[in-house]
């Protein structure tokens, strides 16, 4: 179900803990299976419980439950973009709206192409950066002008 | 980055993050101190409620008594917890302290662990800022590999296991028994207390959580000594404090100052306004914390005491603030849809009373508001406050008590005229990408 | 212990207590939802607020802890204020369909909302809607109404052990849910309808058809296990609609397992006999009471007369009422037999003659709490007794060290420290060495009659329990029901009763039906050399007696039972239900009552006897079993059936002096262990937990469960690869005349060199005894 890599990352994450308490690494592990497979079907929710002894219920909960876990298939890349209300002072707001109609989509919808998600965030804790997005969930791009927004997509674009 | 202060001082942006840099500035010689000259875990202590220094994460709790409810004695496994779970809007000021010194952070909790006997701790990070995770990571690593963290700490017998655990949004997780759920791998829904953490914390063991600023200014109480700490700031609100100021200012940022600074020279080290324009209302304290008009706060210093006095919470030191072209209808609307949204769904009035209060202002702010949903808001407001199992509940509502309060006739004005009193050409320009100079 | 002052009166509580606890103390009612005193505390619904001194909020009385000198008032404007706060909260998701929610007129939400909730909903936004989810046939779902109490999600992972359902998403997306498209399946699931207080989960065979105040309730007690439940039965125009459990914390405590509580649908077969029937030339014929009863009197009389009165026989299920079991026994052995059993499923009767009483629990139910250590013996326990599994499980969170020796490895969802997976066979020669273990662990010699069979070295995994065991403080040795079905079954108690003795704890008998210890107590077993159930078979009879048992699913040796039954001149079946089997093998068919139609007694696993009166009019011309028992007595003449109700029966059954004893002990029995290694397969049985009795059987609800559609035959990877056939293949099984073609899958729960065949089901019925050699071969 998961690659080599994978496990062996989960395993690293497993060790932090006290011997039984695996569930303890459900949130990296979901996330390392995440980055392999682009979300996470249920299937690999369930293989991550059963991996980590504990029932598919409790780590569908933390699925669900935090919101940087997709449970439906997104884009190559998924765009987050945060517009609360210290980013949208500083143009969180403006630059959610430019993201759409560089892309076409608005929250929540895929390129046609399937290259392209974009999410609407919460506070990501980079205020003073707005206005801030969120590139695959683990790398965040600062200080976002129109210019470097286009820069973003077209290297993207390629990946 | 502006490297002054105590925790930011000397640090040069993602350059000098490392071991050898943080050595450089005299770190981890507070752990070498107490090390070699065997401090006492009550002497540790003791400095810490002599700094007089308060939880920086929001509730301004102080540390030293907080330590000092830890059952040192308790046989068996004892935990320490950082909370880095950094997503109260606002609030930007332990992801720098992360990112550009996370070793004080790695001393600080390792001096926290002395203290109080634990064996084992975890960082817990925000998900949004995972390369600050990473980095983390890294500076663990350096520290385990250079006998600062891990067993035998710098050849004595005295160890402590340190990891990095990271969230994956969930802004709940900032509340403290959430955050241990959610290390244990399960939602993060917080605990009824009691009992407290410091006596049924991680996995059930007495566990003692602070906020990652809170840990990172410990080594320096333990260098200078509590009172010296204690006089950088004002009595009762000991050392300097970072501010995370954002909204419409010219340098957006984190600023460490002492602890009592006026808010005007806050917002002048910020650069000022944005293009000159008025200052409308200041949130002071993280999104959480009530509103406060522009011309009350220009009266405030910057400490836990006088932001209280004016109506308010010091809470993270989280600075927002909006000038005139600010629609505050709308800046309701957005804040209470990001309670609603983060509301973790376990206790009633929080689960059911954040949708609606969402739902009412939205209403408002989309021109379908009627008279009687100011009364309506602040009844329900009433029914949240005071009555869920965490503090986000009080959360939800003070922003939309505070901003009704002191905005009322915007409020108003928009329930009858069923728009804004700011045109909102004025608000989107006032709000455009701002462009650093 | 604390003081509290709660609404101005005084209560003295146990350090530890609760607001809650306090204010129950003091009948003092405090408006809750989240809050079960079996589960552990969410503190969420928020309902329970209430006014503490000093406490600048209200706080949660379920959740608060009670100090000395605190003083609280549940109903103070602050506190109602709170409370009807909460309330409002709840309301303004949940739909107003009270009119089509079959909670309604038992629904929590709805009743307090009556002295809580407004007139008028402030509330004008849109309302939230929760898809529904399939939780099995069992449980209805109605999401929207769900108010995230939580206590369906504490259930299934406190109580029932596995947690089967979970609060996904959150703040107002918060639903309830088990993980994707899977259902709820545990065997005491149907508690999670009466713990939600409102109606997002109900009682799906019960749905829509009757509202709670149409109802009459009534007390009864269930036929299956041998807990002995206790039901609250729900009867509308004679019809059961529906079974809720009569708390009693001795026993069921507020639990019912689903076979307790949906059986019921069984009673409303169309396999219900409700007139009397009589077999000419062939051919069944309706016929009258009258007709019938002459007709078996008259054969039996001269069977008896013909071929001597040992030439009849009485079967009777252990599901039979103490009425109906004394009453046959009465009756046989008035016509001159000593040839009655109620022991169906039984192989191994040799400990008949040395016992000292009926076998029992050898302890109180409520005592499994206290336990610190239990060694289970051949059991399926969850299975076979879901409660007692339950109560074992709540132990085991509170220090109980659980030991088990089986031939399958059931999953009991609780933590089990020692596990032994043997072959049926090998149980005696492990538990001598368990035996060793302990008396060398003890400093003191086995049994004396155990002698030479003691074995000089000792496994380890023998030691590990020995040594659990040993360390035990209070211990019990149970044995359950694939050792009292096994060929073995004398020499398992012999040495269990060993093992109890060496650690100063307890030896019981799980039993495996409701009335396993009443059928002792009623003397339906042979007293003065008649023949058991097995000799029965195995000696032809000419005539029969059958007590609500069927030829091909009641018997430990199905083939057996139904060629001897459909060969013997005479066999009057008195059953409930008619069945093929039951249509082949008998002459007469009397339709007797089942437990709801008539007056009845169980003696549970601890021994207690516990009576019940019918809820329903018998269905048609059904009779109760007593009754129709007492005119046969009458129509032969006999002395001593002249009892005027059940009570009558059941006094003279269980007057003390001439029932027997409880008591397990096996007195001057030799032990005789000629344990042989089958050269083929070994077969292992197990009585799927609703296939037990006739009336479970055709509970249509529970048949569709997984349980009930669990495979028919099972072996371990390598068991499978030695026969040479993969999982999900067809094999054909074989007992020696009997054959039969199933199914066999993969389940490294069975032990080597053993298949798992189910009894008591219609694919094997074809096939031998429960236990013993079984040869499989690929088809």
């Amino acid at each position: 179900m998961l690659s080599q890599e994978s496990l062996q990352q989960i395993d690293r994450e497993i060790a932090k803990y006290p011997p039984d308490q695996k569930q303890s690494a459900v949130m990296s592990a979901l996330r390392i299976a995440q980055v392999e497979k682009g979300w996470l079907p249920k299937e690999v929710i369930e293989f991550v419980a059963d991996y980590l002894g504990m029932p598919a219920i409790a780590a569908y909960e933390v699925a669900s439950f935090y919101n940087m876990y997709d449970l439906e298939p997104v884009g190559r890349h998924k765009i987050t973009v945060c517009t609360n209300l210290p980013c949208a002072l500083s143009g969180g707001v403006h630059a959610a709206d430019y993201l759409k109609e560089k892309l076409g989509i608005d929250f929540n919808e895929t390129t046609p192409d399937g290259k392209f998600t974009l999410k609407e965030g919460e506070c990501m804790g980079a205020c003073g950066d707005a206005p801030v997005l969120l590139v695959n969930n683990h790398h965040m791009c600062s200080w976002m002008t129109k210019e470097k927004i286009d820069q973003i997509l077209a290297e993207l674009e390629d990946k | 980055m502006s490297g002054s202060g105590l925790i930011l001082a000397g640090v040069d942006g993602d350059r000098t993050w490392g071991l050898q840099d943080y050595v450089a500035r005299g770190g981890y010689s507070a752990l070498r101190k107490i090390i070699s000259e065997k401090i006492p875990p009550e002497t540790i202590i003791a400095e810490l409620k002599a700094s007089s220094l308060r939880g920086r994460g929001g509730a301004g709790f102080p540390t030293g008594l907080k330590w000092s409810f830890m059952p040192r004695s308790f046989p068996g496994a004892k935990y320490l917890a950082c909370n880095s779970d950094e997503g109260e809007p606002g609030t930007f000021k332990d992801r720098d302290i992360l990112r550009y010194n996370p070793h004080t952070v790695i001393e600080g909790m390792t001096i926290a662990a002395y203290a109080m006997g634990c064996e084992r701790g975890y960082n817990y990070i925000h998900g949004e800022i995972f390369d600050v995770y990473e980095r983390f990571e890294a500076a663990l690593a350096e520290a385990r590999a250079a006998g600062l963290l891990g067993q035998s700490i710098l050849g004595s017998d005295f160890s402590f296991e340190l990891f990095a655990h990271h969230g994956y949004g969930a802004y709940i997780c900032g509340e403290e028994t959430a955050l241990l759920e959610s290390i244990e791998g399960k939602k993060g829904q917080p605990r009824f207390k009691p009992p407290f953490p410091a006596s049924y914390g991680l996995y059930g063991k007495p566990t003692t959580i602070n906020n990652t600023e809170t840990f990172a200014s410990v080594p320096f109480i333990i260098n200078m000594g509590g009172e010296a700490f204690l006089n950088l700031g004002k009595p009762n609100n000991g050392g300097t404090k970072l501010f995370s100021v954002s909204g419409h200012v010219n340098r957006p940022g984190n600023y460490e100052i002492a602890m009592g600074t006026p808010f005007a020279e806050l917002l002048e080290m910020a650069g000022g306004m944005r293009g000159g324009r008025k200052l409308k209302a200041v949130i002071p304290g993280g999104s959480s914390a009530p509103v406060l008009p522009g011309n009350v706060m220009m009266d405030c210093t910057m400490d836990y005491d006088s932001i209280s006095k004016a109506g308010s919470m010091l809470g993270s030191g989280a600075v927002i603030v909006m000038d005139e072209t600010t629609c505050m209808v709308k800046a309701l609307e957005r804040l209470s849809y990001f309670y609603f949204e983060e509301s973790c769904g376990q206790c009633t009035p929080c689960r059911e009373g954040t949708g609606w209060l969402y739902r009412v202002v939205h209403r408002i702010e989309n021109g379908l508001g009627r008279k009687e949903d100011l009364d309506l808001l602040n009844s329900v407001t009433g029914n949240i406050m005071g009555r869920t199992i965490c503090a986000l509940g009080d959360a939800a509502s003070m922003p939309v008590q505070s901003f009704i309060k002191h905005f009322g006739s915007e409020f108003e004005y928009h329930i009858e005229n069923k728009k804004c009193l700011v045109p909102p050409e004025v608000q989107y320009e006032g709000s455009q990408i701002y462009v650093r100079p | 212990m604390l003081e509290i002052e709660i609404d101005g009166k005084q209560v003295t509580v146990e350090d530890g207590s609760t607001i809650m606890d306090a204010a129950t103390k003091i009948g003092a009612f405090v408006p809750h939802f989240c809050y079960h005193k079996k589960l552990s505390i969410a503190a969420s619904c928020r309902m329970c607020l209430v006014q503490v001194e000093k406490a600048p909020k209200p706080l949660p009385a379920c959740a608060t802890p009670v100090t000395n000198g605190m003083k609280v008032w549940t109903r103070s404007e602050q506190a109602v204020k709170a409370q009807k706060g909460v309330m409002e909260f709840l309301l303004i998701n949940h739909p107003l369909d009270c009119p089509i929610c079959d909670q309604g007129g038992e629904c929590q939400l709805q009743d307090l909302a009556v002295g809580y909730g407004g007139s008028q909903s402030r509330y004008e936004e849109e309302k939230r809607v929760v898809f529904n989810k399939n939780l099995g046939p069992l449980v209805s779902t109605d999401m929207t109404r769900c108010i995230n109490c939580t206590r369906c999600v504490r259930f299934t992972t406190e109580i029932a052990g596995q947690m089967e359902l979970g609060q996904a998403f959150r703040g107002e997306h918060a639903e309830i849910m088990p993980f994707v498209e899977k259902t709820v399946d545990s065997e005491l699931s149907g508690n999670i309808i009466d713990l939600c207080p409102v109606g997002a989960l109900t009682s799906k065979p019960f749905r829509f058809s009757a509202r709670t105040w149409e109802l009459a309730r009534r007390r009864s007690v269930s036929p299956h296990d041998s807990l002995g439940s206790n039901l609250i039965v729900q009867v509308k125009h004679d019809v059961v609609k529906r079974v809720l459990p009569f708390e009693n914390e001795d026993i069921n405590e507020c639990w019912l397992s689903d076979k307790d509580r949906f059986s019921y649908e069984g009673l409303n077969s169309e396999d219900r006999l409700t007139v009397p029937m009589l077999k000419q030339d062939g051919v069944w014929k309706e016929t009258d009471w009258q007709t019938a009863l002459e007709f078996a009197a008259n054969g039996l009389r001269k069977t008896a007369k013909q071929n001597g009165p040992d030439s009849i026989g009485a079967l009777a299920s252990p599901h039979a009422t103490i009425e109906e079991l004394y009453l046959l026994q009465k009756f046989t052995r008035a016509i001159g037999s000593d040839s009655v059993d109620f022991r169906l499923r039984q192989s191994d009767f040799r400990a008949d003659g040395f016992r000292e009483g009926a076998p029992w629990l050898g302890m109180p139910i409520s005592e499994v709490a206290s336990l610190n250590r239990l060694f289970v013996i051949g059991s399926f326990l969850r299975k076979d007794s879901p409660l007692l599994a339950q109560r074992v499980r709540q132990a085991a969170k509170r220090g109980l060290h659980v030991s088990a020796i089986n031939a399958s490895a059931e999953e009991w969802l609780l933590p089990v420290k020692n596990r032994v997976l043997t072959a049926p066979s090998a149980i005696v020669p492990v538990l001598l060495q368990v035996v060793a273990a302990l008396a060398a662990e003890k400093g003191v010699n086995a049994a004396e009659h155990l002698g030479a069979a003691i074995p000089a070295t000792v496994s380890d995994e023998a030691r590990a329990i020995a040594q659990s065991l040993a360390s035990g403080r209070k211990v019990a040795v149970w044995v359950g029901n694939l050792a009292v079905q096994s060929e073995y079954a004398s020499e398992i108690q012999q040495l269990a009763e060993e093992i109890a003795r060496l650690t100063g704890g307890v030896f019981g008998v799980i039993g495996e039906a409701a009335n396993s210890v009443g059928g002792y107590l009623a003397k339906a077993v042979p007293l003065v050399g008649g023949l058991n159930a097995r000799q029965m078979l195995e000696q032809p009879r000419k005539a029969y007696l059958l007590l609500n048992a069927e030829p091909d699913l009641d018997f430990a040796n199905p083939a057996l039972a139904q060629t001897v039954l459909g060969a013997a001149p005479l066999v009057i079946a008195l059953s409930a239900f008619k069945s093929p089997s039951l249509l082949a093998a008998a002459d007469v068919l009397l339709p007797i009552a089942p437990f709801t139609e008539t007056s009845g007694t169980f003696v549970n696993c601890e021994g207690r006897a516990q009576n019940f009166n019918a809820v329903a009019r018998p269905l048609g011309d059904t009779r109760p079993g007593w009754k129709v028992l007492r005119v046969l007595g009458n129509l032969l003449e006999f002395e001593g059936f002249d009892q005027n109700d059940s009570e009558a029966v059941a006094a003279e059954a269980l007057a003390e002096g001439s029932r027997p004893d409880l008591g397990n002990r096996l007195y001057g029995l030799e032990f005789k262990f000629a344990g042989q290694t089958a050269a083929g397969f070994e077969r292992v049985s197990d009585v799927s937990i609703y296939a037990a009795d006739p009336l479970v059987r055709r509970a249509t609800s529970l048949q569709k469960t997984r349980d009930a559609k669990a495979p028919v035959a099972c072996a371990s990877t390598a068991t499978l690869a030695a026969i040479g056939v993969a999982s999900g293949a067809r094999v054909r099984l074989k007992q020696g005349q009997g054959a039969a073609e199933v199914l066999i899958v993969a389940d490294d729960s069975v032990a080597a060199n053993c298949v798992r065949v189910a009894a008591a089901n219609a694919a094997t019925a074809a096939l031998g005894a429960m236990c013993g050699e079984i040869s499989v071969e690929r088809v």
